[in-house]
């Protein structure tokens, strides 16, 4: 049995559908992130599961009962906060410790809790600082610390990492990773940074104008998109026009001069769907001309114009000879790395 | 010599540099001098002068008007009740001024702008219309209230607002709450949008964010608050003036009629000084405690 279950979930403000039909089951101790642009419907929907807003239809189950008409303050969520929305008349420690007092725990235990959870933050010594003498770094441990405190059956993060710099972005990725897998704490991430949904969560649903594109595993997401959208939003794709010719025998798979056996099922116009990093540079196959050549580190990354419109290429930095600007080159790639959609390129 | 010629030079544009400043400021400088230091000197000099029935004012240094305010316990009452109508003023405005300025807060676009409008409304209209409204409805046995109340039956006798200090802290405490709903409106404006929610999620009650979160966030607005209001409350001349009338006399009308009905300059001059003294030290030293109080959180 799903441990948090939203099943059909809809929110309208008045003729508008911010969430439509959205059904998610989420296992203990799983880590989920809601991806998508600004507007998408992930933080309202965050906000439903929360109870700061009433779903217009669905449910929200936790453990089997029924969230819904639960008031927020009794749902036992842990919630952070993009803006922190820590407490600034008050030090580390007393934001901390609000959650507990609310629940009436002793003052010697909560004592201990609030330092232990301060220390597994990395906050250990800033008992007494009040938020407005905190780097943003640190005010977003205290966030998380105050919403850990509590044991929440749920953690909630609202784009938690969006207002930190992107080196402290890295490193609290990877201690949020660490304290949510100590902890198994069952936690819901809303996000529009797709690097940060790969990186941190079990499965993403990726959303779009209120509704869910697709739910997966983040190597699921990046690698076998189900839609355009999810393609060009998560990472950089090329899309290739393509047919499918099957009055020849065997029936051919044809983009520009590349070609390979066509699988089952499609015919006529298809769209193929490729990762910049999965494109090799080859004798045969598409034709090209490199554009431009970035250097960046560890990787090249060259824009062609070819046959099909524009191409992105991603070459890892192996020390093999890479062609330069304006070179003409035949771009291939394996047909397992491609996935094929009907219909034209978009 | 040709140091000499060089160092000429520097030294003048350093002269400049250090004279910048002061050629800069002149004007405001000037003009605060003008209107505010000299007339001030003046005033506190006359508050030394003597005065007679015949003689007029005559240019001595005597203590008379200072020890006739200090042993004359008119002058005390006098002033305890200006301070009294003050603070009961204050506090009037922000036990109804905060919740005001919170619920404000809270509503949506339009219905905001337009209590907003209304709160800020009365500051468009005369001090002295806006107190003579408040003698027509109640003044009197003409008052239209009092004649209300009276042909209801509800009341024998017309209720006595003019001329008490009742009415004065009613009419200052209208007067008064656009400046307080102002001053805790924008410390509510420094709110995180989403910090009641983060107590909401944490379990805390609707009366326990007001009390824990809400209140101490706006404690600093509310105190800004009520320094302008009983700064402006007790030196105000228009309400107590109109409700009050010569029966009921506060600081500022007492040094007003010493002035020009009593023509008593320099015991006015006593009364306005001491007053201004007072005022600065209460504001001064309440504005001290407050940001010591608030410095951690708020600096």
């Amino acid at each position: 049995m799903a441990f948090l279950e939203l099943d059909r979930l809809c929110k309208q403000f008045g003729a508008q559908t911010v969430v439509d039909d959205f059904s998610l089951a989420v296992g203990k101790g799983e880590f989920v992130s809601f991806l998508g642009p600004s507007g998408c419907g992930k933080t309202t929907t965050l906000q439903m599961i929360a109870g700061f807003l009433d779903p217009s239809r669905g449910a929200i189950r936790l453990e089997g009962k029924d969230l819904t008409a639960v008031p927020p303050a009794n749902r036992g969520l842990g919630i952070v906060f993009q803006s922190y929305a820590l407490f600034p008349h008050m030090t580390a420690a007393e934001n901390v410790a609000f959650g507990l007092e609310m629940r009436r725990v002793s003052r010697a235990e909560c004592a201990e809790r609030v330092r232990s959870a301060l220390a597994m933050v990395g906050l250990a010594g800033y008992e007494e600082r009040y938020p407005r003498r905190m780097s943003g770094g640190q005010q977003q441990r205290v966030a998380l610390a105050r919403a850990l405190v509590i044991r929440p059956s749920v953690l909630l993060l609202d784009e938690p990492l969006s207002n930190l710099d992107a080196k402290l972005r890295e490193g609290m990725q990877i201690e949020l990773r660490q304290i949510q897998r100590t902890l198994g704490t069952t936690t819901v991430l809303v996000t529009h940074d797709q690097n940060e949904a790969m990186s941190l969560s079990d499965r993403i649903v990726v959303m779009s104008q209120g509704r869910i594109e697709q739910i997966g595993t983040p190597q699921d997401t990046y690698e076998r998109p189900a839609s355009a959208f999810v393609s060009q939003f998560l990472g950089k794709t090329n899309d290739f026009a393509a047919t499918i010719d099957r009055t020849v025998a065997p029936a051919r798979l044809v983009a520009g001069s590349w070609n390979a056996p066509a699988p089952a099922g499609l015919s006529g116009p298809v769209t193929i769907s490729i990762r910049p990093e999965r494109i090799g540079f080859a004798d045969v196959g598409l034709a090209a001309k490199i554009m431009t050549r970035i250097f960046q580190g560890n990787h090249w990354l060259f824009q062609c114009a070819s046959e099909c419109g524009p191409a992105i290429v991603i070459r890892q930095n192996d020390g093999q000879p890479q062609p330069a600007e304006g070179d003409a080159v035949r771009l291939a790639w394996r047909q397992d790395d491609m996935s094929l959609r009907a219909g034209g390129a978009a | 010599m040709s140091a000499v010629v060089d160092t000429a030079p520097a030294a003048s544009a350093d002269e400049r540099a250090a004279r910048a400043p002061w050629v800069l400021t002149a004007p405001a400088l000037m003009l605060f001098v003008g209107v505010l230091v000299i007339p001030l000197t003046m005033t506190v000099m006359l508050s030394f002068h003597d005065w007679g029935q015949y003689k007029g004012i005559e240019p001595v240094f005597i203590l008379k008007n200072w020890r006739e305010i200090a042993t004359d316990p008119y002058y005390a009452e006098m002033f305890w009740r200006t301070f009294r109508i003050a603070l009961l003023t204050t506090l009037i405005t922000a036990v109804f001024g905060a919740p005001e300025a919170y619920i404000l807060n809270r509503m949506s676009g339009r219905w905001k702008s337009f209590f907003l409008l209304v709160i800020l409304g009365p500051l468009l209209i005369s001090v002295v219309a806006r107190t003579l409204g408040w003698a027509l409805l109640f003044g009197g046995n003409n008052g239209l209230v009092n004649k209300l109340l009276m042909s209801l039956g509800l009341i024998g006798t017309p209720l006595r607002f003019m001329f008490t200090e009742t009415g004065m802290v009613v009419a200052l405490a209208h007067v008064m709450m656009p400046f307080m709903v102002l001053s805790v409106w924008a410390a509510l404006q420094r709110l995180d949008p989403q910090i009641e929610n983060a107590a909401l999620s944490l379990g805390a009650s609707a009366p326990t964010i007001i009390r824990r979160i809400v209140l101490p966030q706006i404690v600093p607005g509310v105190l800004s608050g009520a320094i302008i209001v009983f700064s402006l409350s007790a030196s105000a001349f228009a309400t107590p003036a109109i409700i009050g009338g010569r029966r009921l006399k506060v600081a500022a009308t007492l040094a007003y009629d010493e002035f020009l009905n009593t023509l008593n300059w320099p015991l006015g001059a006593a009364v306005a000084i001491l007053l201004l003294v007072a005022l600065v030290l209460i504001v001064v030293g309440s504005n001290a405690l407050i940001e010591r109080r608030y410095a951690e959180a708020f600096r």
